[in-house]
């Protein structure tokens, strides 16, 4: 089992609440999208998840290890680092390093000879399978992905989030996948959760919360997503 | 708006450092090895001379009291008993400080008059990487005025103009013409140093994307560089100028130095070699002051031309 | 290799030299003339310069030059010495806020904030009362004026490094906070440290000098370049030349530091900057017809790049057309080059480059700013932040329509209101930073209103906004160009944005236009692989999800890596021998649609 719980988590900076009360179950095995705009609070909860901030009132509980994958892959790995140290750096100790670096390169459809590169030598896709290949070195039982997808090319973008997909059940993690983008999260997500000014205003099934909204917000959010069918007039 | 707020932080801001200046001052005396006062007098001074000169200090007080009494004495404008001469402190600085003050004014404008404009026309024209010659000559020329120390540069002003051509006095502050090669001495450096950080900064600005805007708008490049650019570049310089201008403030000293200028300057370096500590406190005090009232002076300018910095900052 | 870029300009090099040369000779000059700089003569005392004494001698009737020569040790010896206690104790002072308790932190920080704020000298002179004159008092004295702004800019380069993604990444893995410091922040710091301790290091030298010369640095019978300066300066009005020796050794040496460290300054600046220019570039003519008319534009950069390769379109009047693009597809620089905003030192070209029927660079400014609206993809940085939103809009109607300032204001006010922001006359008279995102973009589009457009030109509009606004400012073109019946020229890297508001898709890929067809045919007879591996690519809020999505295996190429041939066929599933050698025209299928592709329209409607 490998659930990821927030508590009644609530974060403040100063006299600003960027979380306010949230609880939120990641089930085992399950991927739960997290939806909102910028600001609503999404990357707050998710570092509260790894410990990056600590929540003002409220808990986190994790079964087994979380990790994390970062939106800026160009910011997100150390550019004097080589991709091999980075990805064996958060490995845990007697583990053989250059075989378990190869394998996660592997794993994530990299040349495993590229160990030794620096990231400056990589495409922006290619950087976030690295950092893909790091969150998993940890031996994660939970991963939380955020915004992976939306500093890529869009050509480049499915094959990432066929990436994700397919790691995730083979490996049967639980995920928590914040997006803003309502087409990526649906695509990827058992659960959706919408977030808005802090607070979770609705969590259900995908399908249910896609088909039947129940909140005024997701309403809004699922008329704004761009579809191929509806065209946008003026009002 | 956010002014109240702005204003309460830097008079906070200013009345700190003033109290810490006044404080580091304060300790000066203190903190240097063995007894200030035989120091001062040298070692074949009579012990009851020693004894008393304490005394009028009130060096033999605690340090709380001492504390208090400098402090409270400042407060009314006493800055203490020159060991030397015996005169008042506040009136010795009340006699020399207005031409230190002239010389760093007269400096400080001659440096922006000659500066921005000539910042300003080599980032016009070496734009996008243009004239990359032009560009070379600027900056290296620019460092070399720099790295030439102001001392230097004043005895080779004097060497070359006093001496050799006879134009201008070799020093004091009396003839018309005493002016003009300290202010140079003082100015040349710190103008080298201003246009590069103009030409700079300008450059920066106009790779912004609100100057592209302005360009979309198609005004007049003059507009596009006198309302657009040339405002959020004054922003940037200002921070970095009003460093400068502190560290004109200090340059006085070596300068007043070698031209024999009657100011603050020539009196601290005296006042040092001949360990008169009251004298060096208080002049310490007033550069001090000198550079926190200009630091205040650029952040509330600041705060006019940007409206952000009043928030940013804190 | 890297670190020996600074040896590559001339500077770097020059100064390079100089800094071995002042090394060798502090090495190796007091054991090569120490005896001749000593010796005193007094049959020469206080002497001109000569054949025998290069410089003259001094009082002792000692040879200038050699004591030059030899006190070099001394003087490069307390400036590195100065220079080191000043960085130690300014990267402790910088570094320890980071593991004091958050108060103890508080004082240290302000402390330097505080410190930092005295010039140098006043600094140095306030400890050389406390530690004394002479050599050691002005070494720490130096050093300790040095240490506040080391310690400042220890401060900030570690606090830009930790807000980086790559140390929150390695404190989720469990890396330690020491294992950080020494592995992530301290590696990515080095660099600019470096170079800054290479800049004091020459300001510590010249302030060396300062002190001597007031005589309260190095004293007798010790002697450094300052002391030797010193003495020669007492008789510079009757002999220029002793004082001469020590001076330019001094400006030598300090510009030696300062130029080096300049060069390597500039080397890491040019590293982490991009490239940027201006000058519009006047294109050539051709036959004119609808609004804008496009006709083999090239857009190149110096070195042969070139990000836009022939690009041909029309736009006419009234009409709404999407170019769709990934970074690096030249689809902004196409924007930037049909509305002249091309910077040196990029160049433009065209057969034809035409709006309203007259060649664009013949297009007069007024027209230009009146007809032609532009608007960014981020509102937060293309509105000047130190000017009021109002001001901004009416400078428009003021340099071009000749309004005055309170009518333009006016008028400003009244564009605000039609782009739906409440409270118009209010708002113009705000900054930038107090409009929301959505707001500011909005604004922009009413900048654009303060004239009559005939064209909008929107580049990435809705990129940097939330979805919900997004919608917003979509809705606000298309009302534009259907009460103005303005034409609009939207860019996006999103295809379904572009599907919904748009009436013909431009594709671009690698600086060309591969497909061209009208947005109702877009999901259904899209021909070009590359449009129809996008259109399956990219998940929407129809697409299926038990499927994995199509992926398109590399990724699209830089503008300096397009060779011969079609440069999407490394990643196309039908590419041939002829594709890989040979690119493609864009020629015209139907009526509207056009596609460069080898490929037959059967065989390409095989693959879909």
């Amino acid at each position: 089992m490998s659930e990821l719980v927030f508590t009644g988590v609530t974060v403040r900076f100063g006299h600003r609440t960027a979380v306010d009360d949230v609880s939120l179950t990641v089930p085992s095995g399950q991927v739960v999208g997290l939806v909102g705009e910028s600001g609503s609070g999404k990357s707050t909860l998710a570092a509260t998840a790894v410990g990056l901030r600590k929540p003002t009132s409220g808990h986190v509980r994790a079964d087994g290890k979380v990790q994390m994958v970062f939106q800026d892959p160009y910011s997100s790995l150390d550019p004097r680092m080589s991709i091999g140290n980075s990805i064996a750096e958060a490995m845990p100790r007697g583990t053989n390093r250059k075989a378990e670096v190869a394998r996660l390169l592997e794993l994530v459809n990299l040349d495993p000879g590229r160990a030794a590169d620096l990231p400056a030598r990589l495409s922006g896709g290619q950087r976030q399978r690295v950092a893909l290949a790091r969150a998993l070195a940890g031996r994660p039982k939970v991963v939380i992905a955020d915004e992976i997808t939306s500093a890529l090319d869009v050509s480049v973008q499915g094959a990432v989030l066929n990436l994700v997909r397919d790691l995730q059940r083979q490996l049967g993690l639980s995920m928590l996948f914040i997006s803003h983008n309502l087409a990526v999260v649906r695509y990827v997500s058992d659960r959706i959760a919408v977030m808005k000014d802090g607070r979770i205003v609705e969590e259900g099934p995908a399908a249910r919360v896609l088909d039947h909204p129940g909140h005024e917000y997701t309403r809004a959010l699922l008329a704004a997503a761009p579809r191929r069918t509806t065209r946008l007039e003026a009002s | 708006m956010t002014w109240v707020p702005f204003a309460r932080r830097r008079a906070l801001r200013f009345v700190t450092s003033l109290w810490v200046l006044v404080t580091a001052a304060f300790l000066m005396i203190h903190l240097i090895p063995g007894d200030p006062v035989r120091e001062s007098l040298g070692l074949a001074a009579p012990p009851d001379l020693v004894a008393a000169r304490r005394a009028a200090l009130g060096l033999d007080d605690p340090l709380p009291v001492q504390y208090w009494h400098y402090l409270s004495g400042l407060f009314r404008g006493e800055f203490g008993t020159s060991l030397v001469s015996g005169t008042p402190v506040a009136s010795l600085i009340g006699d020399r400080l207005p031409a230190t003050v002239q010389l760093a004014v007269l400096a400080f404008l001659v440096v922006v008059v000659v500066a921005v404009p000539v910042g300003v026309g080599m980032a016009v024209l070496t734009r996008g990487g243009r004239r990359r010659g032009g560009e070379l000559a600027f900056t290296s020329s620019s460092v070399v005025l720099a790295a030439v120390p102001e001392f230097l540069l004043a005895v080779g002003l004097v060497s070359l103009f006093a001496v050799q051509l006879g134009l201008f006095p070799v020093a004091g502050d009396d003839a018309a013409g005493s002016w003009v090669l300290p202010v140079l001495a003082l100015a040349i450096g710190p103008a080298a140093v201003l246009a590069r950080i103009v030409r700079v900064e300008l450059l920066s600005v106009l790779g912004n994307d609100y100057v592209r805007t302005a360009r979309a708008k198609r005004l007049p490049s003059r507009l596009v560089y006198v309302r657009h650019a040339l405002p959020n570049a004054v922003t940037a310089t200002l921070t970095l100028g009003g460093m400068m201008l502190a560290a004109l403030v200090a340059g006085t000293v070596l300068v007043e130095n070698v031209f024999a200028w009657p100011g603050l300057g020539s009196t601290i370096v005296g006042s040092i070699q001949q360990k008169d500590y009251p004298a060096v406190q208080g002049i310490v005090l007033v550069y001090g002051a000198g550079v926190l009232l200009v630091n205040l002076v650029v952040d509330v300018v600041l705060a006019l031309l940007d409206p952000r910095s009043t928030i940013r900052e804190a | 290799m890297r670190r020996l870029t600074v040896l590559r300009s001339p500077v770097g090099a020059a100064s390079a030299v100089l800094l071995v040369v002042l090394v060798l000779l502090a090495v190796f000059a007091p054991l090569l003339w120490g005896d001749r700089a000593a010796a005193i003569d007094t049959d020469a005392i206080g002497q001109g310069p000569s054949a025998e004494h290069l410089l003259g001698t001094d009082q002792l009737g000692r040879d200038i030059f050699y004591r030059v020569l030899v006190a070099t040790r001394l003087t490069i010896g307390l400036a590195l010495l100065a220079t080191l206690i000043g960085v130690v104790t300014g990267l402790v002072l910088g570094s320890v806020p980071a593991v004091l308790p958050r108060w103890a932190a508080r004082v240290v920080t302000s402390a330097v904030n505080i410190a930092v704020a005295f010039p140098g000298l006043l600094l140095a002179l306030f400890f050389a009362v406390i530690f004394g004159t002479g050599t050691t008092g002005a070494v720490l004295a130096i050093g300790f004026a040095i240490a506040p702004s080391f310690a400042r800019l220890t401060q900030t380069l570690t606090a830009s490094v930790s807000g980086r993604d790559f140390i929150a990444a390695a404190r989720v893995c469990g890396v330690g906070g020491f294992r950080i410091l020494t592995r992530h922040v301290l590696p990515n710091i080095a660099e600019p440290l470096v170079v800054n301790a290479t800049l004091a290091a020459g300001s510590a030298l010249t302030a060396f000098a300062g002190l001597s010369f007031l005589g309260i640095g190095v004293q007798a019978p010790s002697y450094d370049w300052g002391r030797l300066l010193g003495e020669g300066l007492n008789r510079i009005y009757v002999t220029p030349a002793p004082a001469l020796g020590a001076a330019v050794a001094v400006v030598v040496a300090g510009l030696a530091f300062n130029l080096f460290g300049e060069a390597a300054a500039a080397g890491h600046r040019q590293r982490t900057r991009a490239v940027t220019g201006e000058t519009p570039h006047p294109a050539g003519e051709g036959p004119h017809d609808g609004l804008l008319t496009v006709r083999n534009l090239r857009v190149t950069f110096p070195g042969g790049v070139e990000p836009v390769r022939g690009v041909s379109f029309t736009v006419h009047d009234g009409e709404m057309i999407g170019v769709v693009g990934e970074s690096g597809s030249g689809k902004s620089l196409t924007a930037l080059a049909v509305s002249r905003l091309v910077e040196h030192p990029g160049t433009v070209t065209a057969d034809t480059l035409a709006f309203n029927g007259k060649p664009l660079h013949e297009t007069k400014d007024q027209e230009l700013g009146t007809r032609l609206a532009m608007v960014f993809q981020d509102p937060t940085t293309s509105f000047n932040p130190t000017q009021r939103i109002g001001r901004q809009l009416a400078e428009v109607s003021e340099v071009h329509q000749g309004m005055s300032r309170k009518a333009a204001l006016r008028k400003a006010a009244d564009r605000l209101g039609a782009v739906r922001i409440p409270e118009p006359e209010h708002r113009t008279g705000q900054y930038p930073h107090e409009f929301s995102g959505g707001m500011r973009q909005r604004a922009m589009i009413a900048m654009g209103l303060m004239g009559e457009p005939q064209l909008v030109i929107a580049d990435e509009p809705t990129t940097a906004l939330d979805v919900t606004v997004q919608q917003e400012v979509l809705r606000l073109l298309a009302q534009i160009r259907h009460d103005r019946s303005a034409a609009v020229l939207l860019i996006s890297h999103d295809i379904t944005v572009v599907a919904q508001t748009c009436d013909r898709v431009l594709v671009m890929y690698a600086g060309r236009i591969v497909e061209e067809l009208p947005t109702d045919e877009l999901f259904e007879a899209a021909r070009h692989p590359y449009t129809t591996a996008l259109l399956k690519a990219v998940p929407d809020m129809d697409t299926d999800r038990d499927a994995p999505l199509a992926v398109i295996p590399g990724r699209p190429p830089e503008p300096g890596e397009i060779g011969p041939g079609c440069p999407f066929a490394p990643r196309c599933p039908l590419a041939d021998e002829q594709c890989r050698t040979e690119e493609p025209d864009l020629t015209t299928l139907r009526d509207g649609h056009r596609v460069a592709c080898w490929k037959s329209e059967s065989e390409l409607a095989g693959v879909r």
